[in-house]
């Protein structure tokens, strides 16, 4: 089914972004070709394959253990602050919610 | 700016202090930026402090003194971190990336941080919120991407070696497309932390170096598991440097024929068969073997790496860093204005189709499918394998294209990553070197892949063929 731009003033709302009519525009066709072009795998069976969730190598898998909860220094309030936009108190200040 | 081997010796010498390559190197990035623009920050007063430190001091370290620069997707304390976004721009870390700790360990200066395409998304340095990198071969063409800022600065002859990213080719693409050496290590080899995540399962750091050993001398620094990276694995880091003896009898070179057909640049084509046959020269064996599913990778990468990008970047809200809009009248218009103004059209694109093939009622047929597709490409390396030690191909279909040629027309500036991001789907290492130039006087690369860990013998590969046809040009801007 061909992408419209009904459905990509959809996704972009579902992905936070404000799109303007003339992105609109550009990225329908765009996108529809790109999806028609990933399409092309529909052509494989691929009914007996295991999903390749996630990167790892097996010597990789083999690291990936839960480290014990032991409390450790973290950065400290005022440095994870230090970037914010907008801090205030001891807190990430944004506008109102409602 | 040479190769890592002789500014160590001239430092040992004698000849240079520590603060006169640095200087040197600070003089040719600030100088060649005017017409290149590699650098979005070069941190003069930071790398000369170092380097007085150095001087002081007589520490044995393998990289003592030598200039490196970083790719501005990794953090440096002190440095900025935009990812070649408005989003970022004004970002400055707190912290070091792990490879940045152990090589600053290791003696090496950060002289500065490099342009690339934003988030590391494209193949041409086209979608740096911050200007176009130009290729140093010639300036109307790009350099590739998206670590384009960190390959023309060693193909200019800034620094022998920089770090870049790769999540599909992002690395050995630019390196092909500027002459030099690019290696992308296996997943799991270099700690991602401090890297800025794009797609989590396919991203790794990966090097540059104007040779196959000044890239072994970085990795050796870098390698390794870090407690900060539940993905990197406990396998030993070999000594590269040792192994690269020149002597390749015996080793099995894998051709896959079925990828130099359609859509390959017949001078790139030439190029790489003459490759093939200075291997067999060199004493290797050639045999033929079969990637099948190779020819989907563009399709399976596009699902994937837009699916994980639309959820990573979903951090970019305009509250905890970075960039945030001031028009905003409530707190969901922040987030959708932040985003609408500080990202730029190909991330919108990519957050927007990740979105689309994980939203409900598609995950199956999309995301689902593209895993097990990428089942099938990993299963078609193993095979190779068995008969060979490592798979060459092309690096890109061609040589470094004119700015401008392929920016309104995403799907094919997406087919440039065609021969590369395979490596990056089955998470095994590629490197790819410099084997000859077309008649317009480009550099072509040829691409060698290995099974995990082997990044010893892709080296070793590599070393033997820039010994013995080495590429001898040099582009047109370079350092002094």
């Amino acid at each position: 089914m061909p992408i419209t731009e009904k459905d990509v003033a959809h996704i972009a709302k579902l992905a936070h972004l404000e799109i303007t009519e003339k992105e609109l525009k550009s990225f329908t066709p765009q996108m529809a070709q790109i999806v028609s072009y990933v399409e092309q795998l529909n052509s494989l069976d691929t009914s007996d394959v295991e999903p390749s969730l996630g990167g790892l190598t097996p010597e990789g898998k083999a690291t990936e253990s839960a480290r014990d909860d032991i409390p450790q220094e973290s950065l400290g309030q005022s440095l994870a602050l230090d970037q914010a936009p907008d801090p205030n108190s001891g807190h990430f200040r944004v506008p109102k919610v409602l | 700016m040479t190769n890592i081997e002789s500014i160590l010796n001239k430092i040992s010498a004698g000849e240079s202090s520590i603060r006169s390559v640095t200087e040197h190197a600070i003089e040719s990035a600030e100088k060649l930026n005017e017409s290149l623009n590699t650098f979005l920050q070069i941190d003069k007063e930071g790398a000369l402090k170092r380097a007085d430190e150095l001087d002081s001091s007589n520490e044995e370290q393998s990289l003592r003194g030598i200039p490196i620069a970083i790719k501005d997707n990794i953090c440096v304390k002190g440095l900025q971190a935009s990812c070649g976004s408005k989003i970022l721009g004004v970002y400055h870390p707190p912290y070091n990336a792990t490879a940045i700790e152990r090589l600053k360990s290791a003696g090496a200066i950060v002289i500065g941080k490099t342009n690339q395409d934003e988030f590391a998304m494209g193949s041409s340095n086209e979608n740096s919120a911050f200007g176009t990198v130009k290729n140093p071969w010639d300036t109307t063409r790009v350099p590739g991407g998206s670590s384009g800022g960190s390959a023309v600065a060693v193909a200019s002859g800034v620094v022998p070696v920089s770090l870049g990213s790769e999540t599909g080719g992002s690395v050995r693409q630019p390196a092909s497309l500027c002459g030099i050496t690019g290696l992308k290590p296996t997943y799991g080899r270099i700690s991602r932390y401090g890297l800025v995540a794009f797609a989590s399962s396919l991203d790794q750091i990966a090097i540059f170096g104007s040779n196959s050993r000044d890239i072994a001398a970085v990795l050796k620094v870098v390698a390794g598991r870090d407690t900060h990276d539940a993905t990197t694995a406990d396998v030993p880091v070999p000594d590269y440097l040792g192994e690269m003896t020149g002597d390749i009898k015996g080793m099995r070179i894998g051709v896959p024929r079925e990828l130099f057909g359609e859509g390959l640049d017949e001078e790139v084509k030439a190029s790489v068969e003459k490759g093939i046959e200075n291997y067999r020269d060199l004493g290797a064996e050639i045999v033929d073997i079969e990637l099948p599913h190779a020819k989907y990778c563009i399709a399976v990468y596009y699902i994937i790496a837009t699916a994980e990008a639309s959820s990573n970047l979903a951090r970019f809200d305009g509250v905890r860093y970075g960039y945030r809009t001031p028009e905003a009248r409530d707190l969901r218009e922040t987030y959708r204005v932040t985003r609408d103004e500080g990202f730029g059209a190909e991330v919108k694109r990519r957050i927007m189709l990740g979105t689309y093939v994980l939203s409900s009622g598609y995950y199956d047929a999309y995301y689902l499918k593209a895993q097990k597709v990428r089942t099938l490409i990993k299963q078609d390396f193993e095979k190779a394998f068995t008969v060979c030690d490592a798979i060459i191909t092309p690096t890109s279909p061609s040589t470094a294209f004119k700015i401008g040629e392929k920016s309104d027309d995403p799907l094919a500036m997406y087919l440039s990553d065609i021969y590369t991001c395979t490596a990056n789907l089955a998470g095994i290492p590629g490197i790819s070197i410099p084997c000859g130039l077309s008649d317009e006087g480009l550099p072509i690369g040829l691409q060698l892949v290995g099974k995990n860990w082997s990044e010893n013998t892709l080296l070793k590969l590599g070393d033997a063929y820039e010994r013995a046809f080495p590429l001898n040009a040099k582009p047109k801007v370079f350092a002094e």
